[in-house]
């Protein structure tokens, strides 16, 4: 049931979505490729876009001076932990108020939203602090925490959406059969909720990796994620250009190339209960 | 339906998340708050437990403060304007027919997987910078001379720049909501010869809703909460001071840290005016 | 399968119990530094540390500056103990030493020689007489210029210039069409960047912060004449964009050949110098930071310097690893990889002692500035505070910044000099009666 579209229309709409999702790419591929430039080239002026000749020594720089591989492995591991140690909080509590709603599930839900509003900054002191005395600063384990309890509302959230659109029927029908709760739960639920606990997992997965106030303020050395590496190219000293867009390439491509195969999955997640 | 049985085991599901959100929410807040009423200054070994409510009047007080609310308003509001109507636009164009969709969907989500940190760099280096930006070359070569963007028009570049991350996110859900929409009901209110201004205006928009609400309540929470994009780039100078930068100055810069608790308190009550006003049109729309 | 799992567990266990027990052996020290060339230089030469002594490992978080300042004093202050050594300034050294924070640095060995680092320097990170941080590198700042401009416009720039010798030079060499300016100095907001040369260029025309009594000045005429210099030379002779100019923007312009001075930090000018990074390097010149002939130059003192946090557990090993980083054997290390240019300077007397230093263009300016630098006694009228160009109280850190927004909402137009010196008269003063001082 395709709609009939004229080929004037087509290529006028190719035309136009062509063109803001370059100029939106646009930073993120100049960005790339200045990486490959020399500092003198990334400062020419006009600036050559394709014409120039490709470097990588800006990588190796940045390699030289900072262990990518330790910090990369840190932010796979605190965005992982984290979003993984969420999902298993968050289904149950998404499940319950999916299917046994009461009056107050949605105050609940709006509730641990609002959580998310505690400016940080203001609470840097006391978490600090809490951190010291469990011993627990520059730690993967703490940071795996506290972004879980950050990003554990969104999670919530969205699986709640997904498992409203569980009909109740079938576990009603299931229920019937005498299936046990975690039966319920294992062998009806789960298949069905697969693709939404997947792109919770993924969305969250992005924001925990992109989270840049607790990751920088609560490690040191062993704990660092790709959050730290970067705050240590956020001043020039002298020519810079290439080598910051080295650094930058860096910490962005994993999420980003995650996020393009995935893209799918992503898209077809971020809906929180927006479509009816 | 529900019976006792699975009400109780509905509760204890919902013990650990509630349980785990509430300790989070409640320790931080309630020692924030015992350290605003206290005049507590670490660099000069200073720890009195209670100097009644000093702290917030001087906060109050501080000339920064009210221009800070301003700002934080100023700030969250246009980064929602934009992303909206542009999001809603985009998502109208994507939502076309168009050959190669699956890349420009990918250029266009692209920003979404950029780290605050680093999108801030990128745009006060790369894009802003008046000497070697990419703006000032583009100026230059107009003719044009280059504007000096973050000193000039600080406010807006940090709009700019924030709205650049977000807008994927408002698009994306926004398409979403759209692809949803009865393509039949368009296409009778198409060939009945509705001009598209009236069908956006009475099919689209009211069925976009629930979803603008979704990004408007999502976004003000990371929004109002902003921090590396300031940090990096003006750090506060320049108008630019929301008030969790100035939170931030206080307690971490002058290492003033009941002042500052003070205006943490200030920024949560701030937030839960936001929120308040917020829920009651989100309440709305999720009852639907 | 059972047998397995139990074969796991137990090498699991045996992995943590092992690397554990090797964690008790050897020392990891962790080190908190900027991301400046020297830092990172040292960085690349720390196998030489390493290799004699193979029980310490070294952790590196290196930082941009702001981000540094914010992390440490947090860690510091709530005695966080993620570092074993910190790289921390003038300005913080004395004030930490007061809250016995920082652990004395009077017992480096005979070989280190503390009594050979630059009586300024080591009198700037004491606290009661007491060595509580050493000095990496150490800088006063002075005019750096090109020769060849100043030849091709026919001016002499004397050893000791003044103000105004400065401003009618500037202005002749500002040709803003060939994007050449007279003058490039500070504008970027921070107490570290704008405020520290600001308050220079105000202590040279006999301003000060506070009189005796803690009140702030700013509403004095000779912080009125300072800012409007300032201002009007920067209008007429800088560079655009000169509002979030910092040291690193200033030195890229000049290393461009953009800017006819630079009035900065003396370590610049090795940077000026160095022929890979600098399109000017062989028509650079040196002079005396300006003065009004009131008997102050504008000139500061700083040190970058690496101090251990009493929190620290490993307090020996530390000091090791800064007796090696800040000792005559690094100097000579760097300067045979390196070259004598590029060693860290402003830290020892036995450099500048040295003929083959001696030889280098900067040297004898640098030593110079460093010497009429007197932290102790920093403005024309008496004050209660130490520090040139920062006050080294803890309040200091939140005035200079918020003081430096204003200073640089000014420079880019936003508001006019009374205007910018009332609304810091004020919060000066709101800031002071808060921590208690009037």
């Amino acid at each position: 049931m395709a709609r009939a579209v004229t080929p004037r229309r087509k290529a006028f709409s190719t035309a136009a979505a062509w063109t803001i999702g370059l100029l939106l790419f646009f930073p993120i591929l100049w960005t790339i490729l200045t990486s490959f430039k020399t500092e003198a080239e990334a400062i020419a002026s006009p600036p050559s876009f394709l014409f120039f000749d490709w470097t990588t020594e800006n990588y190796g720089v940045v390699q030289e001076r900072s262990n990518y591989m330790r910090f990369l492995w840190n932010s796979v591991i605190i965005a992982g932990g984290s979003t993984i140690l969420g999902i298993i909080v968050a289904v149950p509590a998404a499940w319950s108020m999916a299917f046994v709603p009461s009056a107050r599930t949605k105050d609940i839900l709006l509730w641990m939203l609002s959580t998310k509003m505690l400016p940080a900054v203001g609470v840097l002191y006391p978490i600090y602090l809490i951190f010291i005395e469990l011993g627990i600063l520059d730690t993967r384990i703490g940071l795996v925490v506290v972004l879980m309890l950050i990003n554990l509302p969104i999670i919530v959230w969205m699986l709640y959406t997904y498992f409203r659109e569980i009909p109740g029927e079938i576990l009603e029908a299931a229920r019937m059969d005498g299936a046990a709760l975690w039966q319920e739960i294992t062998s009806v639920l789960a298949p069905m909720a697969v693709p939404g606990i997947a792109s919770t997992l993924l969305l969250n997965f992005i924001l925990a990796w992109n989270e840049a106030f607790w990751t920088l303020n609560l490690t040191a050395a062993t704990a660092a994620p790709l959050t730290a590496f970067i705050a240590s190219y956020s001043s020039p000293e002298g020519l810079f250009f290439a080598k910051l867009s080295a650094a930058s390439t860096m910490a962005i491509a994993p999420i980003l190339i995650l996020g393009w195969f995935s893209q799918k999955q992503l898209v077809r997640g971020l809906t929180f209960g927006a479509v009816k | 339906m529900a019976t006792q049985h699975s009400r109780s085991a509905a509760r204890i599901m919902m013990a650990p998340a509630v349980t785990l959100l509430l300790g989070w929410m409640l320790v931080p807040l309630i020692l924030t708050l015992y350290f605003s009423f206290a005049d507590y200054r670490p660099l000069r070994g200073v720890f009195e437990p209670w100097i009644g409510f000093d702290n917030y009047v001087r906060f109050w007080n501080s000339s920064a403060f009210v221009e800070s609310v301003i700002t934080t308003l100023v700030l969250v509001g246009s980064v929602l304007v934009i992303t909206v109507t542009l999001g809603i636009l985009l998502a109208m164009l994507l939502n076309e027919p168009i050959w190669g969709q699956g890349i420009v969907r990918i250029l266009v989500i692209s920003p979404f997987f950029v780290m605050p940190t680093v999108s801030a760099l990128v745009w006060k280096n790369m894009m802003m910078d008046p000497v070697n930006g990419v703006f000032s070359h583009v100026f230059r070569f107009f003719g044009a001379s280059p504007h000096d963007w973050l000193v000039e028009t600080p406010l807006l570049s940090i709009i700019i720049i924030v709205a650049w991350q977000w807008l994927p996110f408002a698009t994306l859900i926004l398409l979403t909501a759209i692809q949803s929409l009865d393509s039949e009901q368009l296409e009778a209110a198409e060939i009945d010869g509705a001009p598209p201004l009236k069908r956006f205006w009475f099919l689209i928009l009211p069925h976009l809703g629930r979803a603008i609400t979704i990004v408007v309540l999502i976004q003000t929470i990371f929004l109002l909460s902003i921090f590396a994009e300031i940090f990096v780039t003006t750090q506060g100078s320049f108008g630019t001071r929301t008030l969790a930068y100035l939170v931030f100055q206080r307690v971490l810069e002058s290492q003033n840290v009941g002042l500052g608790s003070a205006g943490g308190i200030y920024a949560v009550i701030l937030a839960n005016i936001v929120a308040i006003f917020l829920m009651r049109i989100v309440g709305k729309n999720l009852d639907a | 399968m059972k047998l397995k799992h139990a074969l796991y567990g137990a090498t699991a266990l045996t992995l943590v119990a092992g690397s554990a027990h090797a964690d008790a052996h050897a020392t990891t020290l962790t080190i908190a530094t900027v991301n400046n060339g020297d830092m990172v230089r040292m960085q690349g030469l720390t196998d030489d540390f390493t290799a004699e002594n193979p029980d310490i490992t070294l952790e590196w978080v290196t930082l941009e500056e702001n981000v540094l300042r914010q992390r440490v004093t947090q860690d510091i202050a709530t005695n966080g103990g993620q570092f074993d050594v910190m790289t921390i300034g003038m300005y913080e050294t004395p004030i930490w030493a007061a809250q016995g924070w920082l652990v004395p640095l009077d017992d480096l060995g005979e070989e280190y020689d503390a009594g050979d680092i630059l009586p300024a320097m080591r009198a700037g990170l004491s606290y009661e007489d007491t060595l509580y941080a050493a000095p990496f590198y150490g800088e006063s700042s002075m005019v750096m210029y090109r020769t060849d401009l100043f030849e091709e416009a026919g001016i002499e720039m004397p050893k000791q210039p003044t103000w105004e010798f400065i401003a009618d030079a500037a202005r002749q060499l500002t040709d803003k069409d060939a994007e050449q300016y007279g003058i490039c100095l500070r504008g970027k907001a921070g107490w570290g960047e704008n405020m520290a040369f600001i308050t220079t260029v105000a202590n040279s025309f006999g301003a000060r912060w506070f009189d005796e009594d803690w009140n702030a000045q700013l509403d004095s005429p000779e912080w009125k004449e300072a800012v409007t210099f300032y201002n009007d030379l920067m209008t007429d002779a800088g560079p655009p964009g000169a509002a979030t100019n910092g040291f690193n923007e200033n030195l890229n312009l000049f290393q461009q050949g953009k800017c006819g001075m630079w009035i900065d930090a003396t370590v610049a000018a090795s940077f000026v110098t160095n022929p890979d990074d600098s399109t000017v390097a062989d028509k650079v010149g040196f002079a005396l930071a300006p003065n009004t002939g009131k008997g102050k130059n504008a000139n500061w003192l700083w040190a970058w310097a690496l101090g251990i946090p009493a929190g620290s557990d490993s307090p020996d090993a530390a000091k090791k690893f800064i007796a090696w980083a800040t000792s005559k054997d690094y100097i000579e290390m760097v300067a045979e990889k390196e070259g004598w240019a590029n060693v860290p300077p402003g830290a020892r007397t036995s450099l500048y002692e040295n003929p083959e230093y001696q030889k280098v263009p900067f040297a004898e300016m640098t030593l110079e500035s460093i010497n009429i630098a007197d932290p102790g006694n920093p403005t024309v009228d008496d004050v209660p505070y130490v520090g040139i160009q920062y006050v080294a109280i803890p309040e200091w850190q939140g005035i200079g910044t918020t003081a430096g927004q204003e200073f640089s909402a000014m420079l880019a137009g936003q508001q006019s000099v009374d205007e910018t010196l009332a609304k810091v008269q004020e919060m000066v003063n709101e800031e002071m009666e808060a921590a208690g001082y009037r």
